[in-house]
């Protein structure tokens, strides 16, 4: 029940929205992350938007694995 | 980027095993919670990547397991209720209860119905007035704050045919009965993610704080899992337990304040029985008396009957982390996919159905 899958936003009108996941669009409601704008990425659980996918963080963690993985290379 | 597969990277995934196995050198035990992040390591073979010092155990973060055998017996008499539709998210339908179970209910002529959303509930309530449309509310803290914006929704739309039966809980509350019964020494707690992008990292402090417990806030793709065990390796061999969130993209220290907001203003924290564990005080959300009329515990005049255990249902044991299901002389056996005797093995999040489907190791 915790599975939430993110979500591209599409259009706003008013508390609902059109997201696309994986090519497929969908209504979902807003109401629960006001702030969204067109454009964010959301994740999505029982057809609410429960919070906005914070795209620097993401690039940010992607960064530190890779980061690791140049720390590892001498080792082999 | 679209957030899922660049957290599947195997070369990436190499780069964090081999930091968990350099780092690791006391033996140590972590739960994941989540029944989310228990089909990831299950699905991904992650166990048998981790060094042998690290000890993974699965917890009761799964809605649909610890739901009481009683409560599942009320949501079943409700559906017997003349003039009441009964609808749940798919997981519930084929947990047996007592006696019978919500899917054997509609084939003995109950109006029970999937939905993927209270959205759709709230549709079905509109295109039915004339009937009672009662939506079963399972799920913690991720789940809770829908179903709360729903009743909002029915209040202020006049959706008077609307009624929730609140079978939800709350997840700091159990890790700290689990913490008090002691009954398996745990390290670090693989915190849940989705629950966490809710209720923000601060309430998982009083593991750290009063029980010395590492504590990481972990997202659900292979290398979010990996990475929080890293994390909880680094603690550890520190000696320096405390709460930090991995799942950086989804989860900020306070949360969603909107969504506790509504969650705040519709519901109350109650008492709750979980599976396994029994009573725990103030673990549940019920219905705010201005909600009351909203609330199916309330307005209707059911009686689910006498509860009874399945016997030799290792359930209980297995979510508490003390057996897992290879304990259980059920598993596989009598208690499959197809024939559960217990919620664990129904849920697509339950440890069994995970252990069944994803292999035994």
């Amino acid at each position: 029940m915790c599975l939430a899958i993110p979500a591209l936003v599409k259009s706003i009108d008013g508390s609902e929205a059109e997201a696309e996941i994986g090519g497929i669009s969908r209504r979902i409601s807003i109401l629960l992350t006001p702030e969204v704008e067109v454009g964010d990425y959301v994740l999505l659980h029982t057809g609410y938007a429960i919070n906005v996918i914070d795209e620097e963080e993401a690039k940010e963690t992607l960064k530190l694995f890779e980061e690791m993985a140049l720390l590892d290379e001498p080792e082999g | 980027m679209k957030f899922v597969d660049e957290f599947r990277n195997t070369e990436l995934a190499k780069v964090l095993v081999n930091r968990i196995r350099r780092n690791s050198k006391r033996h140590i035990r972590l739960m994941e919670f989540c029944g989310g992040h228990t089909v990831t390591i299950m699905k991904h073979g992650i166990r048998q990547l981790l060094p042998e010092t690290v000890e993974m155990l699965s917890g009761p973060g799964c809605p649909v397991c610890v739901t009481a055998n009683h409560d599942l017996d009320e949501a079943i008499a409700l559906a017997r209720e003349p003039g009441v539709i009964i609808t749940s998210f798919g997981d519930m339908l084929k947990v047996p209860g007592s006696h019978s179970s919500l899917q054997r209910a509609r084939a003995d002529g109950a109006d029970v119905r999937v939905v993927y959303s209270t959205l759709d509930a709230l549709q079905i309530a509109k295109e039915n007035p004339e009937k009672s449309v009662v939506f079963i509310g399972i799920g913690f803290e991720t789940t809770a704050p829908t179903v709360a914006a729903s009743v909002m929704q029915a209040k202020k739309e006049g959706i008077a045919n609307y009624y929730v039966l609140s079978l939800h809980k709350l997840c700091p509350p159990v890790i700290r009965a689990l913490l008090e019964l002691g009954e398996v020494r745990l390290d670090g707690l693989i915190c849940p993610g989705h629950v966490s992008a809710i209720i923000g990292s601060r309430p998982w402090e009083f593991a750290a704080r009063d029980y010395g417990i590492a504590c990481v806030v972990s997202g659900f793709e292979p290398l979010d899992i990996l990475q929080s065990v890293a994390m909880l390796v680094d603690q550890l061999e520190k000696g320096e337990p405390r709460v930090e969130i991995a799942y950086r993209r989804g989860v900020r220290p306070e949360g969603n304040l909107r969504a506790q907001e509504l969650m705040g203003t519709v519901f109350e924290p109650s008492p709750a029985n979980w599976r396994g564990i029994g009573v725990v005080a103030e673990s549940g959300l019920r219905l705010r008396k201005e909600y009351h009329e909203f609330d199916a515990e309330l307005c209707f005049d059911f009686d689910p009957g006498p509860t009874l255990e399945p016997k030799g249902c290792l359930c209980g044991d297995i979510l508490r982390g003390v057996k897992t299901p290879l304990d259980c002389r059920l598993f596989r056996s009598t208690c499959t996919p197809e024939h559960p005797v217990g919620p664990c093995m129904v849920s697509s999040e339950g440890s069994c159905a995970s252990y069944y489907h994803y292999g035994t190791i």
